[in-house]
C-alpha cells in the first residue's frame, strides 16, 4: 500500500482511483433523450443541464441533431424540408440522427464522457425505438426527458428568443420566419406519439408539462438521474437577473493576506454605501440578498439596510495552514504546496483546507436555490465568486480558478437565449487588487522570484 | 430611506455560541436584519396525506417528520386514527367506516375538526413550521375543509397521495403494520385480515382521487405503487421542493445500514480531538475485525463509505473491498481547539469550553464548526443513503452522532450525547414504522471517548468541575 502522507491527502488523494475519490454517480455512462416538437425548450434544457451536469463535476455534452443536418444540408430552404412525405429530406434527417449517435458513443466509450444529451425532437415511438436499442447495445442507461407544452404564449417567445436568431433564418425577415417556423411544428404534430403512461411504463422519464407547472415521473433509476430529475424541477423561465459581487475591501485585502475574517477597509465600507444606492438606482423588484458568515459580507449587506440572509456555504475557501498568510509566506513555509496549487489550482487542496473542487460541491445548494428564486443579490468572496461565475458562464475547470473577479465591482446575470448576459459594473470606489495569474514557472523547484511573479501589490 | 447608514453599517459583534456576525445591540436599528437560519419557508404548510387504507400514508408521514425535523424545520404527525381511538375507545369492526353510519361520521368529522384545531395550535403557540395531518382525505369534500381552514389562516397546503393496486404490497402493509395496531389487540391474524380488507372497501366507495384536470390549481404529488412513477403539481417553494425530492428517493426495499467509527487512532489515545491520525495497534486489529465481521454477514451488493481521513480510510482498506471516500463524512472541525485535550482547551479557552456544555448542538468551535453546521453538511449522505440498499458507513464520533439522530429520530438536544464507542457496529435495519437497532462489539479493546455533559456549565465554573466527565487518556 502507498503510505498516506499528508502531502498526498492534501492534494486529490492520488493513491486511489478517481472513482473512488469522488461519489460515483452512476456505474455506466447515461444518454438522455430529449422528447418534444420544435419550440418546447429541448435546446434550452439540453445545454443547462449539460452546463449544470459538467460544473458538479459529471463529465457532459449535447448532441443537437439540427447542427447535423445544417452542416449536411448547408443551405436551409423552407419547411418542405420536414414534410412527412419528403422521402429525401427523411432520408437525410435519419443519418443525422445517426451520425449523432455514433458520436455520442465514441464520446461516452472513448473520450471519457458520463452523460451525453441527445437533443431532437425524437417524436415517434419508432425514433426513440431505435435510440433504446443503440443505448442497450452499448451498454448506456437511457433517460427521457419530453417537454410538452401548448400555451401559445410560451411557444411565441421561444420561436422570437432562439429560432429567429437561427442559421437557418439568417436571410429572412421576422414575419417569414415565424410562419416558416410554425408550418415546420406542423410537419411534426402529426406524427407525434408523446411518451405514454401505459405503453411506456417500463421506461426511465420526466415529462415536464407547461414549463414546469406539472411533472410526470416514471423509473427513476439511479443517483444521476434523480439529481437530473431535482435540478429539472427546480429550474424556470421567469424574467430576473442575479447579481454578484464580493465583501467590500477588508483589512486583510489591503495587506495581502489570504482568508482570515477580517472587517472592512475605509474604502469598502465606502463601497458598501456605493453598492447600497447602486441597488436602489436598480429599482429590483422582490430582491433577496444572500452573504456568507464571515464578517465582511454581513458588514457590506448591513449598508444596504434590507434583510438578508446568511450562508455558511457562501463562505470562502478554507485555506486551512495557509490561513491569513501572504503569497510571500506561503511561498516562504510551504514552496512545494506553492507550486502544486500552481500546477492544479482546480484540484489542489490547502492542507487542512478546501479545493475549488470541494467549493463547488459545498456550493451546489446555493445554485439550487439560485435557480429557484428571482432576483438575487449575493454578496460573497473571489473564489466563491468565480465558481457561481462559472456555473452562469459555462466555464471549465481550468478557467474557473482565473476567473476575474475584482474587489468593487457588481456583475449582473441576466438569463437570455440559451445564454447569460454579463453587465460588469465598477461603482468607482478604488480597492486594491487580489487577482493572482498563474505564473509562468509552476515547477517545484523554481527559484522564489519566479513563484511571486505574480502576486498583486499590497502593503 | 428610512435608516441612518453611516451609524451601523460597521459595529459587528459575534454572537458566542453560534459564531454568527451581528449588529452591535446598541445600533439605532433594534431588529437583526440578517438571517443565519435558511429561509425555507415564509408561512406554515400543512402536508396533506391521501390515500385508501394501507397505502403507506402513516409511514411517509413519520418519515417525512422525521426527515424535516432532522434538518431543522420543526414538524409534527397529526394521525386522525389516535384522535378517532381516544374519541371512540373501543374499536369493534369495520362497521364504524361503513359510509351510511352517520353516528360514525359525526364522530369522525368531529375528529378532523379537533385535529385542524391542534394543527393551528402547533403553528401559533409550538413554533410549528410543518404539519402532517396523516388520515385518508379521500373525498373532495374533506380536502376542500383542509382547504378553507388553511386559506383563512394563511398556510401553504401540499398534497401527498399514495395510489397503489398492487395486492402484494397492500397485503404486506396490513401484517407489517395494521395486525399490530391497538385496533386489532383481540383478534387473530386471520380475523384481523379479513376485517382490514372491508375497512378499505368501504372508503373505496367514496374515494376520489387528486384530478389532474379538477385539481391542476392545488399542490401535490402522487405517488404510484410505492414510487415507481411520480406526479408533481405546482410546486410553490424551496421546502415543498425538498419534500419532493425526499419523496422521491426513499424506498421500501429491505436492507440495512451499517454505522461504525474508524479503528482507534494514535489521537484517541492520547485524549486528543479532531486532527488526521492513523490507526493505533488497536485500531488495525479493529479493522481486521471489522472486515472479519462484514464477510460473516455475507451482504448482498455492500457499498461500503469513509471520509477523507487517514483513520476511516485506513480502516477500510484493511476490508479489500472497493470504497468510497466522502468529504461530507469527515469529523466535526474544531477549528482552534483541533488536536487539543479537552485539559487544554480548558485552560486556553474555558470560556468556549462552557458555552459549549451549555448548547453542544449550536456551539459552534472558533473557526470551526457546530453539530448543527455538521447536519447541513450531512443532508447529501442522508440522501443518498435513502436511495441505496445495504451500505457500511465508516465514519466518526460526531459525525455518526448526527447520521444516528436521523436514523432514530432524536432531538437535537440528545443527539451530541448518543453514545458512538470505538470499535462498535450499530446494525440498523428499517422495521415497521422506526428502525430496528443492533450494537455488536466487535471484542477489540479501545479507550473512552465519550464525554457526559458535566452538572456544571456556568461560565465561572472552577476548572474540577467543567473537567469531571472527561474519559481516561494517555
Amino acid at each position: 500500500l502507498p503510505p498516506l502522507t499528508p502531502a498526498a491527502l492534501s492534494v486529490t488523494c492520488t493513491c486511489f482511483s478517481e472513482a473512488r475519490v469522488k461519489l460515483c454517480m452512476t456505474n455506466c455512462p447515461t444518454l438522455i433523450v430529449m422528447v418534444g416538437l420544435p419550440a418546447r425548450g429541448k435546446t434550452y434544457i439540453s445545454k443547462k443541464l449539460t452546463r449544470y451536469l459538467n460544473w458538479i463535476g459529471v463529465p457532459t455534452k449535447e448532441f443537437n441533431v439540427g447542427q447535423y443536418r445544417r452542416e449536411c444540408l448547408k443551405i436551409y430552404k423552407n419547411f418542405e424540408f420536414f414534410r412527412p412525405d419528403n422521402e429525401e429530406g427523411l432520408k437525410i434527417r435519419r443519418q443525422c440522427a445517426l451520425s449523432a449517435l455514433n458520436d455520442v458513443r465514441q464520446y461516452l466509450c472513448m473520450e471519457g464522457g458520463q452523460v451525453a444529451v441527445f437533443d431532437a425532437t425524437n417524436t415517434t415511438r419508432e425514433r426513440r425505438d431505435t435510440i433504446t436499442r443503440f443505448a442497450e447495445q452499448n451498454g448506456f442507461k437511457v433517460f427521457f426527458v419530453e417537454s410538452v407544452c401548448e400555451d401559445p404564449d410560451v411557444i411565441a417567445e421561444n420561436i422570437v428568443q432562439v429560432k429567429l436568431g437561427s442559421p437557418d433564418y439568417i436571410d429572412c425577415n421576422t414575419e417569414e420566419a415565424v410562419a416558416d417556423f410554425m408550418k415546420r411544428i406542423k410537419c411534426y404534430e402529426n406524427s407525434y406519439q408523446p411518451l405514454d403512461e401505459g405503453l411506456d411504463r417500463e421506461l426511465s422519464y420526466i415529462k415536464i408539462m407547461d414549463v414546469g407547472r406539472r411533472y410526470l415521473v416514471n423509473r427513476v433509476l439511479d443517483h444521476i438521474q434523480s439529481r437530473i430529475v431535482y435540478y429539472l424541477m427546480n429550474i424556470h423561465i421567469t424574467p430576473r437577473s442575479i447579481y454578484l459581487c464580493r465583501h467590500g475591501e477588508s483589512d486583510l485585502n489591503v495587506r495581502g493576506r489570504i482568508g482570515g475574517d477580517s472587517g472592512l477597509t475605509s474604502r469598502g465600507k465606502e463601497y458598501a454605501k456605493s453598492l447600497g444606492h447602486f441597488i436602489q438606482e436598480q429599482n429590483i423588484k422582490d430582491l433577496k440578498v444572500w452573504t456568507s458568515q464571515m464578517k465582511r459580507t454581513i458588514q457590506t449587506a448591513e449598508a444596504l439596510a434590507v434583510p438578508y440572509e446568511q450562508w455558511k456555504a457562501l463562505n470562502e475557501i478554507d485555506a486551512g495552514v495557509c490561513e491569513e498568510m501572504m503569497y510571500e509566506e506561503i511561498q516562504e513555509h510551504f514552496p512545494l504546496e506553492f507550486a502544486l496549487r500552481d500546477q492544479d489550482k482546480y484540484r489542489y487542496r490547502y492542507p487542512k483546507g478546501e479545493s475549488y473542487e470541494d467549493l463547488v460541491q459545498r456550493l451546489e445548494p446555493v445554485i439550487m436555490e439560485l435557480e429557484r428564486q428571482e432576483n438575487v443579490l449575493v454578496i460573497c468572496h473571489q473564489a466563491v465568486m468565480r465558481c457561481l461565475l462559472a456555473y452562469f458562464l459555462d466555464k471549465s475547470a481550468e478557467e474557473l480558478p482565473y476567473l476575474k473577479c475584482p474587489l468593487h465591482t457588481v456583475l449582473k446575470l441576466t438569463p437570455v437565449a440559451y445564454g447569460c448576459k454579463v453587465e460588469s459594473i465598477f461603482l468607482n470606489v478604488e480597492a486594491v487588487n487580489t487577482h493572482r495569474d498563474k505564473p509562468e514557472n509552476v515547477d517545484i523547484s523554481r527559484p522564489t522570484e519566479e513563484a511571486l511573479l505574480t502576486v498583486p501589490a499590497h502593503q | 430611506m428610512l435608516y441612518n447608514m453611516s451609524s451601523e453599517q460597521n459595529e459587528l459583534t459575534q454572537t458566542p455560541l453560534l459564531k454568527i456576525w451581528v449588529p452591535w445591540v446598541h445600533s439605532t436599528l433594534s431588529r437583526r436584519r440578517g438571517s443565519s437560519v435558511p429561509q425555507f419557508t415564509n408561512s406554515p404548510t400543512v402536508i396533506v396525506m391521501v390515500g385508501l387504507p394501507a397505502r403507506g400514508k402513516t409511514y411517509i408521514s413519520k418519515k417525512l417528520a422525521r426527515y424535516l425535523n432532522w434538518i431543522g424545520v420543526n414538524t409534527a404527525v397529526f394521525n386522525l386514527g389516535q384522535y378517532r381511538r381516544e374519541a371512540v375507545q373501543t374499536y369493534k369492526n369495520y362497521e364504524f367506516f361503513r359510509p351510511d353510519n352517520e353516528e360514525a361520521m359525526k364522530i369522525r368529522r368531529n375528529c378532523a375538526s379537533n385535529a385542524l384545531t391542534d394543527i393551528g395550535a402547533y403553528f401559533t403557540k409550538e413554533q410549528g413550521q410543518v404539519a402532517v395531518f396523516d388520515a385518508t382525505n379521500t373525498t373532495r369534500e374533506r380536502r376542500g375543509l383542509i382547504l378553507s381552514f388553511a386559506k383563512e389562516k394563511g398556510y401553504k397546503v401540499f398534497f401527498v397521495e399514495s395510489v397503489c393496486d398492487d395486492p402484494d404490497i397492500i397485503e404486506q402493509n396490513i401484517m407489517q403494520v395494521k395486525l399490530s395496531s391497538p385496533d386489532y389487540e383481540n383478534c387473530d391474524k386471520e380475523e384481523a385480515l379479513e376485517d382490514f380488507l372491508k375497512r378499505i372497501e368501504c372508503y373505496k366507495m367514496t374515494y376520489v382521487p387528486l384530478d389532474e384536470e379538477k385539481d391542476r390549481h392545488l399542490s401535490y404529488i402522487k405517488i404510484f405503487n410505492v414510487g415507481s412513477r411520480y406526479l408533481v403539481n405546482r410546486v410553490q417553494d424551496h421546502i415543498q421542493s425538498r419534500i419532493v425530492y425526499y419523496l422521491m428517493n426513499i424506498h421500501v426495499t429491505p436492507r440495512s445500514i451499517y454505522l461504525s467509527r474508524h479503528g482507534e487512532s494514535d489521537l484517541n489515545l492520547l485524549g486528543r480531538i479532531g486532527g488526521d491520525s492513523g490507526l493505533s495497534t488497536r485500531g488495525q486489529m479493529y479493522a481486521s475485525a471489522l472486515a472479519a465481521f462484514v464477510q460473516s454477514q455475507s451482504i448482498r451488493d455492500l457499498k461500503v463509505w469513509t471520509s477523507h481521513m487517514k483513520r476511516t480510510i485506513q480502516t477500510a482498506e484493511a476490508l479489500g473491498v472497493p470504497y468510497e471516500q466522502w468529504k461530507a463524512l469527515n469529523e466535526i472541525d474544531a477549528g482552534m481547539c483541533e488536536e487539543m485535550t479537552y485539559e487544554e482547551i480548558q485552560d486556553h479557552h474555558p470560556e468556549e469550553f462552557a458555552l459549549r456544555d451549555q448548547d453542544k448542538y449550536r456551539y459552534r468551535y472558533p473557526k470551526g464548526e457546530s453539530y448543527e453546521d455538521m447536519v447541513h453538511r450531512l443532508e447529501p449522505v442522508i440522501m443518498e443513503l435513502e436511495r441505496q440498499e445495504n451500505v457500511l458507513v465508516i465514519c466518526h464520533q460526531a459525525v455518526m452522532r448526527c447520521l444516528l439522530a436521523y436514523f432514530l429520530d432524536k432531538s437535537a438536544d440528545e443527539l451530541p450525547y448518543l453514545r458512538c464507542p470505538l470499535h462498535t457496529v450499530l446494525k440498523l435495519t428499517p422495521v415497521a414504522y422506526g428502525c430496528k437497532v443492533e450494537s455488536i462489539f466487535l471484542n477489540v479493546q479501545a479507550v473512552n471517548t465519550h464525554r457526559e455533559k458535566p452538572p456544571n456549565v456556568d461560565i465561572n465554573r472552577k476548572t474540577e468541575d467543567a473537567l469531571q466527565t472527561v474519559p481516561e487518556h494517555v
